[in-house]
């Protein structure tokens, strides 16, 4: 009983932590175009969609060191952990690129966490359901934002139409890792507190093929790559981001201000 | 490559319902949608508003600041169009 307790309560902390590592890791990249955006409303948008997950991030980690009950808070989680304990998706680290890149992910990533706050807003966990239920109309924003500019620019000109595809190209394939199945997964789907992220892949895809094809974007096949991200096993960019992250609290530990 | 500045959109704020929407300022936005969009994102960020109006700059025709003193002098001695001259009733507050 005790060792199926203890299976439980650690598939329940990497549950949330997958969700709390993946809006920071966005957030942080995001967080790059503040004061090099195309245009200052656009800095702007991309900034405070970049400080949405991050203040996810913040009530997520939050709960998550509450229930670790090792006395670490959301600074401790965010900015002191070794790369392979981070439980982000691997789509979330990847590099900005342009633009239009950006936005295309911005949109994959939100369409998903629509569908992720939706479920998690009858979780077991009330923290979670909370969260959820605060966070959910952040997503709907963020998923309205970057469809526009996904159409505006797949739909463009020949320039940003061929960058659009390049970057679905490039980012499609990291996508099947918001449904593959883990431990985890399972887990966290029989005790209540969320979603399996299997079950979430034909809204998904409900929702975000309808806005690549009105951009004119063609769709990959899909293919056996994997990333695994929220395993712990993250891309080479991952080191370089959390290098950055990381500087101030490991320079200066416990600096606040 | 032609750079064309896109147009300029005048933002307009309610602050909360039942007040009138105010001028805030402006964003450049190719249609309305975006201008709505960057309007929401650069104006309400600190729970300025509850709407946004936004409305094309160059549709916006304005007084001519020369014509000041035929547009707007002559109605300097015409103190009586104020209603405080009337003495109203006590039960009439407000006005």
């Amino acid at each position: 009983m005790t060792t199926t307790a203890t299976a439980a309560d650690a598939a329940h902390l990497d549950y949330v932590l997958r969700i709390a590592d993946s809006a920071l890791i966005l957030g942080q990249r995001l967080a790059e175009w503040c004061g090099h955006g195309p245009v200052i409303e656009e800095d702007i948008a991309l900034t405070n969609t970049a400080l949405d997950l991050i203040g996810q991030a913040r009530l997520l980690l939050t709960h998550a060191g509450h229930l670790e009950g090792k006395g670490r808070g959301e600074d401790a989680l965010a900015f002191l952990r070794a790369e392979p304990e981070y439980r982000s998706l691997t789509i979330c680290e990847l590099p900005n690129e342009d633009f239009g890149r950006t936005c295309l992910r911005n949109c994959l990533f939100a369409a998903f966490q629509m569908q992720l706050w939706q479920a998690l807003a009858s979780s077991s966990d009330a923290q979670l359901a909370a969260i959820a239920g605060k966070s959910i109309k952040e997503a709907r924003y963020h998923l309205q934002h970057a469809s526009d500019w996904t159409v505006r620019l797949g739909d463009g000109t020949e320039e940003s139409h061929g960058r659009m595809q390049r970057a679905l190209d490039y980012l499609w394939p990291y996508t099947a890792e918001f449904f593959s199945p883990t431990a985890t997964d399972q887990q966290a789907e029989a005790a209540g507190i969320g979603p399996a992220g299997s079950s979430l892949a034909a809204a998904w895809e409900e929702s975000v093929v309808p806005v690549l094809e009105v951009a004119t974007l063609k769709v990959p096949a899909r293919t056996p790559f994997l990333s695994r991200g929220k395993e712990g096993r993250h891309s080479e960019h991952m080191g370089h981001l959390l290098a950055e992250m990381q500087y101030l609290q490991r320079a200066h530990p416990g600096g606040t201000w | 490559m032609e750079r064309k500045e896109w147009p300029l959109w005048e933002v307009f704020i309610r602050s909360k319902g039942g007040l009138d929407h105010k001028h805030c300022g402006s964003v450049h936005a190719p249609d309305a949608k975006m201008a709505l969009s960057s309007a929401r994102d650069v104006y309400t960020r600190r729970m300025e508003g509850v709407s946004i109006w936004v409305v094309r700059a160059d549709q916006i025709h304005a007084s001519d600041p020369d014509a000041k003193p035929e547009m707007f002098d002559p109605a300097e001695d015409k103190i009586y169009r104020h209603p405080t001259f009337y003495t109203l009733p006590d039960e009439v507050n407000h006005m």
